[in-house]
């Protein structure tokens, strides 16, 4: 009794093999899953909400998980008028977001502070934050949001993302009398 | 009962210190010359005269004049339904007068706004915070004498504050410049806002 083994690649077990770049194939997995992080302030938070709702449908760009803990966040939305009062919260939400991360200021108010030219109103958030995309408007359509997070995704494609996972981030203040546990050192042995 | 009439009861009733009532466009206005009377001058308008409800307190700023501030109490009467407007006017010197927290609950609020926009405190408010602003803005925005723009100010791990620019910008194109950052400055004209683009 004999049983014949087939050898090789096996098309109908493994479909779909594709050859790439690991940082072309990263950029690729977070390009189409851009978490959103609703920094909603004002107007233009409903157009955002709009955006969301099955209308505008953001789920069709990938980024239609809108978090409300910055810690699961990949791109701040800043929708609406940040106030002085509001801007250093603001500040330490994006500063609670895990790199990598990106912002969006959504709307007149968000980038240059609008209307406002006011003892309250913060000049554009970009006097705290560093913005990747403006959106003109007041408010902005929801096809405008739309547009910015495509063009985001675009800036996702082209980051270096091999380049930036090698880089350490900044280290974190210890409390004082903190035991530091060295990982053993290669260069001794 | 008119707001007319009801009024004159109460100026019938606290004669040296109210005026004559005035009325424009039907709206009745009294005016109370010694800001101390306003509790008991509410009471009485409030328990005897049936204005059962305070909508607002506000504060007007008549800046180079004295007495510089006017607190007007705008009162209305569910039973009668008419308004009554009461007017006192405080010193600057002085910039304080008696709290009515205790006959409206509702005028916590109210006068905490008041303090915060204009600086005018209420003696025996129960809880006189900012209520706009952050604790520890050293300004009060509604006074005449702040510029329109605001003013620098830092309460570190708080809130802080910058001019703001006003018609210099941000985001104004300056024709000439060789690169996009020169031909769309931030502000305008730098050397009037001190500060604007630092955070």
């Amino acid at each position: 009794m004999t049983q014949t083994v087939q050898v090789g690649y096996d098309s109908k077990a493994e479909p779909g093999i594709i050859y790439t770049r690991v940082d072309a194939l990263l950029n690729w997995f977070r390009q189409y899953s851009l978490w959103p992080m609703p920094m909603g302030l004002a107007c233009c938070a409903i157009e955002l909400m709009a955006t969301g709702a099955s209308r505008y449908d953001i789920a069709r760009f990938g980024a239609e998980v809108m978090r409300f803990s910055p810690r699961q966040s990949d791109v701040m939305i800043v929708s609406g008028t940040v106030t002085y009062k509001m801007a250093l919260v603001v500040k330490r939400l994006y500063e609670q977001m895990a790199e990598p991360k990106w912002v969006i200021a959504m709307g007149a108010c968000a980038s240059t502070g609008g209307m406002y030219r006011s003892y309250a109103v913060l000049q554009g958030i970009d006097n705290l934050l560093p913005v990747d995309f403006y959106i003109s408007g007041c408010p902005p359509r929801p096809e405008a949001l739309l547009e910015a997070l495509v063009q985001l995704q675009k800036k996702v494609r082209r980051e270096p993302v091999l380049a930036t996972l090698k880089r350490p981030g900044p280290a974190l203040p210890r409390p004082a009398g903190a035991q530091i546990i060295a990982p053993p050192d290669a260069s001794a042995q | 009962m008119t707001a007319f009439e009801l009024a004159d009861k109460l100026r019938v009733q606290f004669p040296t210190v109210l005026g004559v009532p005035s009325e424009f466009r039907g709206e009745v206005t009294i005016v109370l010359s010694d800001p101390e009377q306003i509790v008991e001058v509410c009471k009485y308008a409030k328990e005897q005269l049936g204005f059962e409800m305070l909508l607002d307190i506000t504060s007007i700023d008549n800046y180079g004049q004295e007495p510089r501030w006017t607190v007007v109490y705008m009162l209305y009467s569910l039973k009668h339904r008419c308004h009554l407007r009461i007017k006192t006017d405080v010193t600057e010197a002085r910039s304080e007068l008696p709290t009515v927290t205790g006959i409206w609950r509702g005028a916590d609020w109210h006068e905490r706004e008041v303090y915060d926009m204009m600086g005018i405190r209420f003696r025996g408010h129960p809880d006189l915070r900012r209520i706009l602003m952050w604790e520890g803005y050293p300004y009060f925005p509604l006074r005449k004498d702040f510029p329109l723009a605001g003013r620098s100010s830092e309460v570190p791990g708080v809130a802080f504050s910058r001019p703001a620019p006003m018609e210099g910008g941000p985001f104004v194109t300056m024709p000439g410049g060789k690169d996009a950052i020169e031909r769309e400055p931030r502000v305008r004209n730098p050397q009037n806002q001190e500060g604007v683009s630092e955070p």
